[in-house]
């Protein structure tokens, strides 16, 4: 079993749901950015997502295309995240998906970075801007499948179209709370609870909710309903505000430890 | 002359050999797979294109004139320049051909809203247009560099009665716009209707954009036709997505015409201060669709100069990558100040003020005219007409108007 179905499996024995955090890595900075992630880890993020900065975040709200922007001022590309997944991956054992835009894998090589991706330990990609229609040609150019392909369903994704994208998943289904760009609000959890329910029709793969969920109440309500919770902008955003605060790190653990108990069921 | 087979392309998915496509979220497939169905229903409805039409000629103006630019020939000593006149529809540039399309494709598939990015403007007051026109509500996307150096047109989106939402991020150019334009339809897809204003982004904007736009080059074929009796022996037109080259280039694309496109140059591909897509980029994906991009190693996009607020974008269509790698079509880059020149020459040979946009297509027919005997025709798209440039030229020439 891999790092994503043990995760799964272990907190279904624990009666949790899993706590997916997501940072841009390199924001502020790659070594700060470490610290972060550790912290996130030993804190109780179950997966982590790693962001690959990108300049034009087309799904991205305001909180992470600066999240971005920092980070790629310095100098943090697709080279610099794989570094930085090798060394998260000697600290911990937990489940690492890397988050991107297409063209930075492109212009990489989807043969090296499958490659290299494995090498430095991460267990799934999610590419955003890369439906199944696009998808063959990245993945028919992996030389293994140790990589799972963490695909996205949105509410606007037909049933019949929801069957078709299961069948090309793995790792788990990224269901997309609302239309809409990461970080906005409006959060509608009944909405949500239909969506589940309809995808949980046509696969047997866990779900995680992401998009627009903030606090610890969302999480608990998202968490009744899916698999596990995904936090991005959120975090992004207390980054943002305390970039010059030396508690930065504290502050980030102390926010993952609210959601992690939001996620477990009463 | 290499061939292109139109028919060949794009395939069942969108694709143009190994361009174009759908790189987009997962939210705007269904959109995009609905409003592919939509525009293969409409391009077969004779009661669509009768009304698309019949707008053509009785609200835009059509036919524009395919006007002989006699002092301008005589003046370079070659080749006779024919300029095919865009600025003369209204609004002042093709921009409305695809919009009037597009609204009436909208108006179609029930939606009530639209948004559109825009650059120099044209696109933006072309779709603040037919949204009046069609009692729509209407959202432009503009990079507030643009804003500033387009402000005749955001005037008059606003009088049109369009919202024009300033973009900051990046550059604050044509591709933040699109970028935020992206955004906005992500949130709103299950009402909006999203005008696209070049023949770039994902399936099946490149194919439709250039459909509505090919109108210039049918028109151009019967007039030259009609008047000399030849097909023209080169094609010139500017290209920043490249949708008035797309429009004019098609309908000559398996005729024995050679065929030229003109990016900007900047301030001179050397110098990175360019917005030369196909004469200095590399393949990549940006905004739904694969073509050339300006981008870094690592594939971070970067930045694209022009004097010229419709050409200054860092990707194109990607049916224009196809034409170069098959060599069908020849592309070129004009900097800033040969447009410039190119403009001041227009201007006082043959009193037309045109887009600083068409000035760098006419200043590739200046470079062309010269090499060529006088019994050939070159026509040159004049996309547009120039009075929204008048601040920047008047910066950039240094005199008074």
């Amino acid at each position: 079993m891999n790092r994503i179905a043990e995760t799964f499996e272990s907190l279904k024995q624990k009666r949790e749901k899993a706590l997916v955090g997501f940072v841009t890595a390199g924001d502020p900075n790659i070594s700060d950015s470490l610290s972060l992630i550790t912290a996130m880890c030993e804190a109780g993020v179950d997966i982590l997502e790693l962001g690959v900065p990108f300049s034009d975040p087309t799904a991205d709200g305001p909180v992470i295309q600066r999240s971005s922007g920092r980070a790629i001022a310095k100098g943090v590309n697709l080279p610099a995240v794989l570094e930085m997944t090798a060394k998260i991956r000697a600290k911990t054992e937990k489940p690492i998906i890397l988050f991107s835009y297409y063209n930075p894998i492109h212009a990489y090589g989807n043969e090296a970075f499958y490659r290299d991706a494995e090498a430095a330990g991460a267990d799934g990609v999610l590419v955003v801007d890369l439906p199944p229609e696009e998808s063959d040609e990245m993945t028919d150019c992996w030389s293994g499948d140790a990589l799972s392909l963490i695909r996205l369903i949105a509410p606007t994704t037909p049933l019949e179209r929801m069957k078709k994208i299961a069948e090309s998943a793995s790792g788990f289904l990224y269901l997309v709370s609302k239309t809409g760009v990461t970080g906005s609000d409006g959060l509608d959890t009944s909405d949500i609870a239909r969506h589940t329910q309809t995808l949980r029709s046509v696969s047997q793969l866990p779900i995680c909710v992401g998009f627009g969920i903030s606090t610890a109440e969302d999480v608990a309500a998202v968490a009744s309903a899916a698999e596990g919770v995904v936090i991005g902008s959120a975090f992004e955003r207390l980054i943002e505000e305390n970039l010059d605060n030396p508690a930065l790190v504290s502050i980030i653990a102390e926010q993952v430890r609210k959601y992690k108990e939001a996620t477990k069921i009463s | 002359m290499n061939t292109f087979e139109p028919e060949k392309y794009p395939d069942s998915r969108g694709h143009f050999g190994p361009y174009g496509g759908r790189y987009v979220a997962e939210t705007l497939m269904p959109a995009l797979l609905e409003l592919e169905k939509a525009y293969h229903d409409i391009a077969n409805d004779p009661g669509f294109q009768y009304e698309f039409h019949d707008l053509l000629h009785h609200y835009v103006g059509r036919s524009t004139p395919l006007f002989h630019a006699k002092r301008l020939s005589n003046h370079l000593g070659g080749a006779a320049v024919y300029l095919k006149r865009e600025d003369l529809a209204h609004t002042g540039a093709h921009k409305i051909n695809n919009t009037l399309g597009q609204a009436l494709l909208a108006r179609w598939m029930g939606k009530k809203k639209v948004i559109a990015e825009t650059g120099a403007g044209q696109h933006g007051v072309a779709t603040a247009t037919v949204a009046a026109l069609f009692g729509m509500e209407c959202r432009v996307f503009m990079g507030t560099e643009d804003i500033e150096r387009q402000a005749p047109n955001v005037r008059r989106m606003r009088l049109l009665g369009a919202e024009v939402v300033p973009v900051a991020s990046g550059t604050g150019t044509l591709k933040d716009a699109m970028n935020e334009a992206m955004r906005y339809w992500v949130g709103a897809v299950h009402d909006t209707f999203y005008v696209i204003g070049s023949v770039a982004g994902p399936h099946p904007y490149p194919i439709m954009v250039r459909d509505f736009q090919t109108v210039i080059g049918k028109e151009t074929r019967e007039q030259i036709l009609e008047e000399i009796g030849n097909l023209p022996n080169m094609l010139i037109a500017c290209v920043g997505g490249g949708s008035n080259a797309m429009g004019l280039f098609f309908p000559f694309i398996n005729d024995p015409v050679e065929i030229v496109g003109v990016e900007a140059a900047g301030k001179g591909i050397e110098t990175g201060k360019h917005a030369a897509t196909l004469g200095a980029g590399s393949v990549g994906v940006l905004h739904g669709s694969k073509s050339y991009v300006l981008q870094d190693e690592h594939g971070q996009i970067q930045e694209a100069h022009s004097i010229s607020a419709g050409l200054d974008y860092p990707g194109v269509g990607p049916e224009h990558s196809l034409l170069k790698d098959l060599k069908r079509v020849r592309y070129e880059s004009i900097e800033d100040k040969q447009a410039l020149d190119a403009f001041q020459t227009l201007c006082s040979l043959e009193g037309i003020i045109p887009a600083l946009e068409s000035s760098h297509a006419i200043a590739q027919a200046m470079i062309e005219a010269r090499e060529k005997p006088k019994d050939e025709i070159i026509v040159v798209n004049l996309s547009g007409r120039g009075d929204k440039d008048l601040d920047i030229i008047t910066q950039n020439l240094k005199f008074e108007i």
